[in-house]
């Protein structure tokens, strides 16, 4: 009987080749089953007609830094001197030149702010101010005329900066707005919840150029004889009403997944209105809503792109503006992978930073 | 305000008029009369400033200018257009084809959209990697950054109309677009819609029939077969009684430009393509959580009941996961409807854009924002009742 029973360690031995390694791995994720199979190689052969002329097009093909855009032509391959050349035009647009380090820094303040905010250690309330500060330095920077900085009118401004300040500050005005017509929209008072409704319906319902069409056209209308705005700032207040719709509805998702149990509980402690929304339901709404803000944020950083319909020269327009060179005409790949690039790489790290907080957030409501 | 007013206010005396703010209803009043009043003021500022402004400048208002002759050419419509008529039809033409983009968009993005979000959850992983690129590239970079991208590859690539490629016989392609021949216009076009019309009404019958039909004996009758030859063999059978004709309507190159045939023009293909490429990353994502949201233990349980595959999917499956793939569904279909409005920035004669020229000709802005705001309202109404309605029909009925 004891016969049968091994005494002493087994020696280790591979699994069966079919369960792990490559081949395995091949087995099971691209060869599975017959159509699996076809689809695999006819996918992997129009990968193999494709990547290859992609690569030689974007780097072996290549013109090098410095070659001329004639030379360019006549060899095929991507021209990175258009990069090169145009970099701070499009960077930057018709900014003065000698100045250009103001909007550099700039860049860069945003940019930080911006990383700043996106850790929830420093959600405090000292953080508006650290805005606060931040805009205004950019302000400062862009605009000069103090401290020994030379003035530089806004219509000069362009490239990467005005996108950046376009959707910052649109968002950072557009914010509290939109937490007033989500809680208007959830209002128990009829005129305001009509009047809230109404808004961001027909704002949500109109495409976004319609309204900057109203900014550019409608609102020297609007105002008194005399008065006048300029036009970045008719985008600037267009782009905030926009925002301000889109993200008060993603504020009423968060408000509505409130249990009533948490207003009753705020009613019962005898807290006023502003009271239970400020100390009770607003916090829990919003930590709800980040994930869908940050969407609506994303999909706003996208649409400033638009401003160069009514004639601003954002990181879209200077690209544009610089494919218009006679001298670098056709290089619209160079230029639209360029900034695309740039646009993906805010885009998705913001997309990315969102799954992120998602997963962090729903953690914290875990028990 | 709301904190002043409470500590300011006091209970109302007894026996004095009851006028407090602490007084729920003399409270939820004000705000309201207050809030109101705010928007009144600011609009009726608004208004005055506006009229003021028009007659100082002496601006025509009304929307009179619409029986105008509108005097500039457009690139493409629907229907017949001359520079001669009026700024009214020249509208409509717009109109007509922001309708024609956003409805081709939205069938070819539901397609695409589809099949990358079914791709994104293949067990292949080639397949799946390659969907997830492209959702995560395409939905990150600006639509009117691909816009200009699809124009740019067609206007720039493409050889001028003298050296037009002509892959196939009558078919050519060249910077002005991509020119197709039909066939010419016959009497037995009309006759085939007409027998098509009856096909359709036949089809609603016999369904009512077969289903009545299986209720009662529970013979389960071919109806798809009996559908698809129904609506493709009536029209054809007009198409043989009218003589068939074969006749085609061929492309010719005439002084600068092609003549006859369809045409796909490069704005066209511009907007279409950066639309539905665009959109088709989302439809994706909506129809990968739609999926994912049925419980894999439904198809177990078809399964188990020895329901076959394909029903498994039609009637277990699908049901359930259209009923999370609908409403964030509409949202897209009505964002692609409102992106149409970039065609602006490519040229394309969408509604914006004749909307934009009319209102630099006559300067009538107010009409002429009014006009794309209210056409973009009663889309966006018109999709959302739809797909409401089919939201309804489709939804959970729970006791």
């Amino acid at each position: 009987m004891t016969d049968n029973v091994h005494t002493g360690s087994i020696p280790d031995e591979r699994p069966p080749a079919n369960t792990v390694g490559p081949v395995a791995w091949l087995r099971n994720n691209l060869f599975n089953t017959w159509y699996n199979a076809l689809l695999t190689i006819l996918i992997a052969w129009l990968l193999f007609k494709a990547i290859p002329p992609l690569l030689d097009w974007l780097i072996f093909s290549a013109n090098s830094f410095g070659t001329p855009p004639q030379v360019c032509r006549q060899e095929g391959g991507a021209c990175w001197t258009f990069v090169s050349e145009k970099l701070r035009f499009v960077m930057f647009g018709t900014f003065p030149y000698d100045e250009q380090w103001r909007p550099l820094i700039t860049i860069v303040i945003i940019i930080a702010l911006v990383l700043a905010s996106c850790d929830r250690r420093f959600w405090k309330p000292w953080l508006a101010l650290v805005w606060i500060a931040g805009l205004t330095a950019v302000g400062v920077l862009m605009w000069g005329g103090v401290l020994g900085l030379t003035y530089v009118e806004n219509t000069l401004w362009g490239g990467l900066p005005l996108t950046l300040m376009l959707s910052v500050v649109g968002l950072s005005v557009a914010f509290p707005a939109s937490v007033l017509l989500a809680l208007g929209r959830r209002s128990q008072l009829p005129a305001i919840r009509v009047i809230s409704v109404t808004y961001i319906e027909l704002i949500r319902g109109v495409p976004l150029i319609s309204l900057l069409f109203m900014a550019s056209v409608m609102f020297p209308l609007f105002l008194p004889t005399g008065v006048n705005f300029d036009k970045l700032l008719r985008a600037q207040i267009a782009f905030i009403m926009f925002a301000a719709a889109y993200m008060a509805e993603a504020i009423r998702g968060g408000l509505q997944a409130i249990p009533k149990g948490q207003y009753e509980a705020a009613d019962a402690l005898g807290l006023n209105y502003w009271q239970a929304m400020g100390k009770i339901i607003l916090p829990q709404a919003l930590a709800i809503s980040i994930p869908p803000l940050v969407n609506t944020f994303i999909s706003f950083f996208k649409d400033t792109s638009l401003v160069i319909i009514i004639g601003l020269y954002d990181l879209l327009g200077t690209a544009k503006a610089a494919l218009s060179d006679p001298a670098w005409r056709g290089f619209y790949r160079e230029a639209y992978l360029f900034i695309g690039v740039i646009y993906w790489v805010f885009c998705y790290s913001m997309s990315k930073y969102s799954q992120k907080l998602e997963r962090d957030l729903r953690r914290g409501h875990r028990r | 305000m709301a904190s002043e007013t409470r500590d300011t206010a006091r209970p109302s005396a007894p026996g004095g008029v009851s006028f407090s703010l602490s007084d729920p209803t003399v409270r939820a009043v004000f705000y309201q009369v207050l809030v109101v009043g705010i928007v009144i003021a600011v609009g009726w500022f608004l208004i005055h400033n506006t009229l003021d402004n028009l007659s100082k400048r002496s601006i025509a208002t009304g929307f009179g200018f619409l029986d105008r002759e509108a005097s500039f050419g457009i690139g493409e419509s629907l229907i017949d257009y001359h520079p001669r008529d009026s700024y009214g039809r020249a509208f409509l033409v717009g109109v007509l084809n922001t309708l024609k983009v956003s409805i081709i968009g939205v069938v070819l993005a539901t397609v695409l959209g589809t099949l990358i979000g079914v791709a994104r959850l293949s067990s292949n992983w080639l397949i799946a990697k390659l969907a997830s690129t492209y959702v995560e590239i395409v939905r990150n970079i600006p639509p009117l950054l691909q816009l200009f991208f699809w124009y740019a590859l067609v206007s720039e690539s493409m050889p001028p109309v003298r050296q037009a490629l002509n892959p196939i016989p009558g078919v050519f392609l060249s910077q002005r677009g991509l020119f197709v021949p039909v066939p010419s216009a016959d009497p037995v076009w009309g006759t085939m819609g007409f027998a098509l019309a009856i096909a359709v009404i036949g089809v609603i019958f016999l369904r009512r029939w077969a289903k009545a039909r299986q209720e009662r004996t529970g013979q389960p009758f071919p109806i798809g077969t009996a559908s698809l030859s129904l609506l493709i063999g009536l029209p054809l059978i007009a198409y043989i009684a009218g003589g068939a004709p074969t006749a085609l309507d061929v492309p010719k190159l005439q002084g600068f430009n092609f003549v006859g045939g369809v045409v796909l023009t490069p704005e066209f293909f511009a907007i279409l393509v950066g639309l539905v490429v665009y959109t088709a990353a989302f439809i994706a994502e909506v129809v990968r959580s739609g999926i994912l949201a049925v419980n894999w233990g439904q198809t177990e349980a078809a399964r188990a009941l020895g329901i076959d595959s394909g029903k498994t999917l039609r009637l277990v499956v699908l049901p359930q996961a259209l009923r999370v793939i609908v409403p964030p569904l509409t949202s897209q279909y009505l964002n692609l409807t409102k992106n149409s409005s970039l065609a602006l920035a490519i040229g394309y004669p969408d509604l914006v854009s004749i909307a934009n020229t009319t209102l630099n000709q006559t300067g009538q802005a107010i009409e002429g924002v009014a006009m794309i705001m209210g056409t973009y309202l009663v889309i966006s109404l018109g999709i959302s009742i739809f797909m409401n309605w089919y939201n309804k029909r489709i939804a959970l009925v729970e006791r």
